[in-house]
């Protein structure tokens, strides 16, 4: 039996070694060095005394925060509704369905949607407002990568909902407790699980909607992906580049170590 | 009462808000002209411009191909991976695990300029394979999460009770251990082939010499413009989906049952 | 397990049909299978009257293969990897040097070529290719200033200053490249578009931060779009693609501000990779042919170098002075120079910086 578990282990320390540990070390050294290879702590300095980084950083967490915030805003409700109805299985089909229709189509329906004679103005329009530039403004950005995400809410939501023994519903509704008190003291705290991973699959993405800054929000928003992207692609700084991912997985561990404790225990429960 | 009707309101609007998008490419795929403001009058021009343009069309099936590929490649290794990672002894585990889970939470442009990073230091040249090598890598560990639940539903009776009644190593991995996967590595899979379709920022990075998936087609597209093409385009990937969706659903569906009644049998 | 098995099979059956269907797809729209009488051209897309290529095939039995690329740099890589058969190509100015110093190009006999005397002197011996011995003028055009009338009066943009005026505050839609922005206001200030000195590079991205307010957005060719559909009042492009935002909307003008500007010029070129010279020459010579380079001339909307061409485009462009500019202009307009690679990194850190500045 132990060959045969080194045989099932092999190919996948093989993957971890070449795809998980390799690029990690490599980010970091490329972070680590100058153009000609030297070691240095240059890059760092560069982004922690420069406040134009910091900025963007700041920038970059308040957008992502700010979508993750919209998002949970409109799935909440959403996934609690869909407790409700029959046929529960074909309706959250219905809402995964677009996460299969490619990001970048949906981000290209929106440059027609709010453009100057789109249809968002041409609704407006009826009401006699004017047509507003709605094109690379935050709202813009943040209303498509909200928009995006949805699904990705939506679903551990639900299944957190799912999980709720309807026993505990009635109990409380049969011991005089309003919806409200319902929803405050029994749902919310049972579905947080739910949340939570819905906020780290919305959270991390959001960094790096790269793509969506530069279709909606005309390079109006810098995040720290499309830094990254900027570094690596265009101006081929590659150190640069690696230092502001290496500072990103560096945040990225410290917000999954807050939020996240009870969360890992659960997985390996599984 | 009125709860649930206000409920199915508020969900009815979520839902419209979530395929407005979409049926408005569609709408206007069928628009003369060349913007998506005011449809003018009906035509098939767009598409018969797409089926004209071979180049869209070849890199539509290519990128269909890398799907069904690195899904396939990844479910075999994320599988592999779930049964050595059960069978580890619990520190490794945990261990293991969290190496899983790096790239889960790891946001795509840090995996694609990373993997890019990679394959220039192996001297790898960016292309098909590099894109393919990707998509496995960052698909594996949502299969090995997929299986893993199931692996640790299964009862290991099963497994003793194979062996002693003698069947050797690969006799237990066919027929007691893959049946009873075989809903997670069905999940694992489709899972595997959403990430590969939707992914755009880890195969920007890693691709060149003339590879092009369709979101980075699409996205070189949308920097130039509208093009009421790519409209035609959305609108068979659409019906596309739908298609697949149904039969995933359907498979879904009839697994499920067969599984309860397997289980009715056991117990 | 056999269900399985058979399932993995299914896939990668139906992945080895996706696989041909696309290989044929990919021969029909002209891949790399090369023969004596393929002609392989590497240019911009929408670079060319498509008629004009019908027109060659039918005169010398060539068979034309078209391939596009979109930045020079991306033509530049790959050229530069091999394993393709371009018989010509069309990179731009300091492209050229750049592929000149990396050994990329063969050299063109241009005794060879009947029509070469018609291109214009002040077309000839660039910095780029002195003795022009590798390059033949394409196209060449300038940046410039597109706007507006109905926002903008006419003529009340003069010069780049004028970006900078607070009532165009959120108006401006920039192109999205380092060389072309920070150019911009390094022109602005008096200094050179090539300039390497570091201090002047910082001043000119500081000054470039105060027109942040003014910026929209920074595109890249979906500012001719937005120009069109009236989502701003003023773009920073180049003058074809102004053209072709002047044929959509009769508002739309354009200036290229007498302080000074890029010129730049798209020549073709015959890589190293010719497999076909015989061809190319043929090409070149045939696209030279004044009726051929006017019909080119007057279907992309740039101008051409090619003086006999001029004389047979309509009055209204001959005499455009924003597409034939006196030489008093263009005394003023800078060709970008193949700068060191660590001062294009200088270039782009400064605009990325400007970039996630400019809202504020």
């Amino acid at each position: 039996m132990k060959k045969n578990r080194l045989l099932f282990l092999l190919p996948y320390l093989l993957w971890i070694g070449l795809f998980v540990i390799a690029p990690l070390v490599l980010i970091l050294g490329y972070s680590l060095t100058d153009a000609h290879s030297h070691l240095t702590l240059q890059n760092f300095a560069a982004f922690f005394s420069g406040g134009t980084f910091l900025r963007m950083m700041a920038n970059s967490f308040w957008y992502a925060l700010l979508i993750t915030f919209f998002c949970l805003l409109v799935s909440y409700p959403a996934a609690l509704a869909l407790t409700r109805l029959k046929n529960q299985q074909f309706w959250l089909m219905l809402i995964i369905l677009p996460t299969w229709i490619n990001l970048l189509l949906k981000a290209y329906a929106f440059i027609g949607i709010f453009s100057r004679s789109g249809m968002v103005n041409q609704f407006l329009g009826l009401f006699g407002i004017g047509p507003v530039g709605i094109m690379f403004t935050d709202f813009a950005f943040i209303f498509v990568a909200t928009y995006i995400e949805i699904p990705f809410m939506v679903m551990p939501i639900y299944n957190s909902l799912k999980e709720i023994d309807p026993a505990l519903l009635s109990a409380s509704s049969d011991l005089g407790a309003s919806f409200w008190q319902t929803f405050r003291y029994v749902i919310w705290p049972l579905s947080w699980p739910g949340v939570e991973s819905g906020i780290q699959a919305i959270f991390i993405p959001s960094l790096s909607l790269f793509m969506l800054t530069r279709l909606i929000g005309g390079n109006r928003v810098i995040t720290l992906g499309t830094a990254v992207e900027e570094y690596f692609l265009t101006t081929m700084n590659w150190n640069m580049g690696a230092t502001i991912g290496v500072i990103l997985i560096a945040l990225m561990l410290i917000v999954m170590l807050l939020t996240s404790r009870k969360q890992h225990k659960k997985e390996i429960e599984l | 009462m009125k709860k649930t009707i206000w409920g199915r309101v508020y969900f009815g609007l979520v839902l419209l808000i979530l395929y407005l998008p979409i049926f408005y490419l569609i709408y206007f795929s069928f628009s003369s002209g060349s913007s998506m403001d005011h449809f003018r009058h009906f035509t098939w021009e767009h598409y018969q411009t797409l089926f004209a343009d071979k180049r869209l069309l070849a890199i539509l099936l290519e990128t269909i191909m890398l799907a069904l590929l690195s899904s396939l490649a990844a479910t075999v290794l994320g599988t592999f991976g779930a049964i050595a990672i059960q069978r580890s002894k619990e520190a490794y585990r945990k261990i293991l695990l969290s190496f899983n889970n790096i790239l889960i939470v790891s946001p795509d442009v840090i995996i694609g300029a990373s993997f890019l990073i990679l394959f220039t230091a192996l001297g790898f040249s960016l292309g098909f394979a590099s894109v393919l090598l990707s998509h496995i890598a960052f698909s594996v560990p949502i299969v090995v999460l997929m299986v893993l639940p199931k692996l640790k539903e299964m009862d290991n009776s099963l497994i003793d009770a194979a062996q002693d009644l003698g069947a050797n190593n690969y006799q237990v991995f066919s027929q007691v251990l893959l049946p009873a996967l075989t809903p997670g590595i069905l999940s694992g899979f489709f899972m595997a082939l959403t990430y590969s379709l939707d992914d755009f920022a880890v195969t920007f990075f890693v691709t060149g010499n003339g590879f092009t998936t369709l979101s980075v087609e699409i996205y070189s597209r949308a920097r130039q413009g509208i093009d009421l093409e790519v409209n035609a385009l959305s609108t068979i990937i659409f019906f596309f989906v739908l298609l697949l969706v149904g039969v995933y659903y359907f498979l879904t569906k009839r697994q499920g049952k067969k599984a309860n009644k397997l289980g009715g049998l056991l117990r | 397990m056999k269900k399985i098995l058979s399932a993995a099979l299914a896939i990668l059956l139906v992945s080895l049909g996706l696989y041909l269907g696309a290989q044929q797809l990919d021969s029909s729209s002209g891949g790399s299978a090369s023969s004596k009488k393929d002609l392989i051209i590497y240019n911009w897309g929408d670079y060319i009257d498509p008629d004009l290529i019908t027109k060659f095939e039918k005169q010398t039995g060539y068979h034309v293969i078209y391939e596009t690329f979109d930045s020079n740099e991306a033509m530049y890589t790959k050229i530069k990897q091999g394993g393709t058969a371009y018989d010509l190509a069309v990179p731009s100015d300091y492209m050229i040097t750049k592929l000149r110093r990396d050994n990329l190009l063969d050299k063109i006999d241009t005794s060879r070529l009947s029509n070469f005397k018609y291109i214009g002197k002040e077309f000839l011996h660039k910095s780029f290719d002195e003795k022009n011995e590798y390059s033949v003028p394409y196209f060449w055009g300038t940046l410039g200033i597109v706007y507006n009338d109905r926002y903008v009066k006419k003529g009340e943009i003069k010069s780049w200053n004028d970006l900078w005026k607070k009532k165009y505050q959120g108006q401006i839609l920039l192109v999205d490249s380092a060389r072309d922005i920070m150019g911009m206001s390094l022109v602005s200030m008096g200094y050179s578009m090539n300039d390497t000195n570091s201090a002047h590079l910082k001043v000119a991205k500081a000054k470039l931060d105060k027109i942040g307010k003014n910026v929209k957005a920074i595109v890249a060719d979906e500012l001719k779009m937005y120009m069109v559909q009236n989502e701003a009042w003023i773009g920073v492009t180049y003058s074809g693609e102004a053209v072709t935002m002047m044929d959509q909307d009769s508002h739309i003008h354009y200036v290229v501000p007498a302080q000074g500007s890029n010129l730049w010029f798209d020549n073709i070129v015959i890589p190293k990779t010719c497999k076909n010279k015989e061809a190319a020459y043929k090409f070149i010579n045939f696209m030279l042919e004044p009726k051929n380079a006017a019909q080119n001339a007057e279907y992309i909307g740039y101008s051409t170098p090619n003086t006999a061409a001029q004389k047979l485009l309509p009055k209204s462009v001959r005499e455009d002075k924003q597409f034939y500019p006196p030489m008093s202009t263009v005394k003023n307009l800078e060709v970008y120079r193949d700068l060191p690679s660590s001062k294009v990194q200088e270039y782009n850190d400064l605009f990325l910086e400007f970039k996630m500045y400019a809202r504020n």
